[in-house]
């Protein structure tokens, strides 16, 4: 590990000032990414500005919804008992991810910003446009089993490896920082050419907190992971859900899918197949083509197509059954 | 704010050594540490404490599980640093004396090790596991997220799914399993 100043920031005005004051800093939270990565060599930052004792700590139920504070551990807020009963797909993906100990220490705005699994980026003798930009891609032809099939390019087709953000997608959540307020769906950047850039945070922009929207259709919500094994592992392929029927009639619908996409992947198209239709495993197939039909395989990674598809037909099954 | 000296804006060296007050097993310590010494680094190499173990070093294996405030924690992924104030518990904090806590028992009882290497973790992690349980903390194959079983009622499922970051090389498992049932029903005994 590169050698490091460390800083406890006592308000949000010292740790943006102090972030600052160093071009290679990085805001510290959970650290459960940050100091694995850094025992790689893959971030080498000069300066960690500890933001754990910030005010950023609560649950907040309001009329509008739900307000997560930026420090909350994951483990606390798959518990929170708001979340359970109103938004069960963001506690469902939670505890489908990491481990017990590292939800404990893992915080929400850290899982919104956590890195990819890719196995070259995290190989400082690999080639990889993400860690260093215009070195190259060696997943591309590697070993790209694990690699995404929504949202590449060629310059880059790392997974990421979030549950919560894609429950998180699928419920339209609402980043606030300490300027302003970012919809999910605006938060992250495609790869393209520039794959280093991961979200539209810009330099010293400090997450406050993220909202969830108040949603009838939130209390239906179901998430679904597929993995190698059964506990403990990141997603080949995941799906997170929500509808509301009428009668057998699917009136509104929210998918969004993991595991697959170099970005939390909400997919519209399989909603607009949904809408208006039946809730018949007929129609879920016709949804799931259409979420993936612009997908792009690699040489070892076709099978996530096959996967995903099948991961939400069965999610959607499982919250319709 | 801290014992970390930042020289100002234009500042970019970095701090070799800093100065950090630990509360480890209730008592407060204090170390002169490089910034990126782990807490797992600090607790075996500056403290003697070599109960926790170092096996994977990169939050894969669970050796080194500590708690901190009563939640269980992977010191491996932690810098001793950022845990000033914190109250950190690690296995050679769990016995009063002689007496050894009801899940060291448990696991002595029912042969919950083969090598040993593992173990230090494994019952860390038991007792968070089974005080998660306690507090009612669902898990990934809890049914129903809004309905999460009591401790005393864990499947096991249940047990194999919280614990599935602990990792023994030996294969103990049905031991292990075996160990957190009876340390559980000790505990019960005792309410």
């Amino acid at each position: 590990m590169h050698p490091f100043s460390f800083i406890e920031a006592e308000s949000p005005e010292a740790a943006i000032e102090a972030l600052g004051s160093r071009p290679n800093s990085v805001f510290f939270a959970g650290g459960t990414t940050l100091i694995d990565l850094m025992k790689l060599d893959v971030l080498t930052p000069q300066l960690l500005v500890d933001v754990n004792h910030l005010p950023f700590s609560a649950i907040t139920e309001t009329t509008a919804g739900v307000m997560i504070g930026a420090n909350v551990r994951n483990s606390d807020l798959a518990h929170h008992p708001a979340i359970r009963d109103r938004f069960p797909v963001l506690s469902e993906a939670l505890l489908s991810g990491a481990s017990a100990q590292l939800r404990n220490m893992a915080s929400t705005a850290g899982n919104l910003l956590q890195r990819t699994r890719c196995g070259y980026f995290r190989d400082v003798n690999a080639r990889c446009n993400k860690r260093q930009p215009g070195s190259g891609c060696d997943a591309l032809t590697g070993v790209n089993r694990s690699h995404a099939v929504l949202g590449t390019s060629d310059h880059c087709i790392a997974t990421h490896p979030s549950d919560l953000c894609v429950a998180m997608m699928a419920l339209d959540a609402v980043i606030h920082t300490e300027k302003r307020t970012i919809p999910i769906g605006d938060f992250y950047l495609l790869p393209g050419a520039t794959p280093e850039r991961e979200t539209v945070l810009e330099k010293g922009e400090l997450i406050t907190a993220v909202q969830i929207p108040d949603d009838p259709i939130a209390r239906r919500s179901h998430y679904l992971k597929v993995r190698d094994r059964a506990s403990y592992e990141f997603a080949l392929a995941s799906a997170a859900v929500a509808l509301e029927l009428s009668g057998d009639t699917i009136v509104r619908v929210r998918v969004a899918l993991g595991g697959v996409a170099t970005i939390p992947w909400r997919s519209k198209e399989a909603e607009a197949v949904l809408h208006g239709k039946p809730a018949t495993i007929a129609t879920f197939r016709e949804a799931a083509d259409a979420a993936l039909a612009g997908a792009v395989p690699r040489e070892h990674n076709a099978f996530k197509i096959q996967l995903a598809k099948r991961t939400l037909v069965e999610a959607l099954y499982e919250l319709t059954d | 704010m801290s014992d970390t000296v930042i020289s100002g804006p234009q500042a970019t060296a970095v701090d070799f050594i800093v100065r950090v007050q630990l509360n480890i097993n209730g008592e407060e310590r204090i170390l002169h540490i490089d910034p990126r010494t782990t807490l797992l680094d600090a607790l075996r190499e500056h403290l003697a404490l070599t109960g926790s173990k170092k096996g994977c070093d990169q939050g894969q294996c669970g050796a080194c599980t500590v708690h901190v405030n009563g939640r269980r924690t992977l010191s491996c992924l932690s810098l001793a640093i950022a845990h000033r104030g914190d109250e950190i518990t690690t296995v050679e904090g769990l016995s009063q004396g002689d007496s050894l806590h009801p899940m060291q028992s448990a696991f002595i009882a029912c042969d919950g090790l083969q090598c040993g290497y593992c173990t230090p973790g494994q019952i860390m992690s038991a007792i968070g596991m089974l005080q998660e349980a306690a507090e009612g903390v669902p898990s990934h194959v809890t049914p129903d997220v809004s309905q999460p079983p009591a401790a005393d009622d864990l499947s096991l499922e249940e047990i194999r799914e919280r614990m599935s970051e602990n990792i023994c090389r030996c294969g103990a498992y049905p031991n292990i399993i075996d160990a957190i049932q009876l340390a559980r029903s000790i505990q019960r005994g005792r309410r």
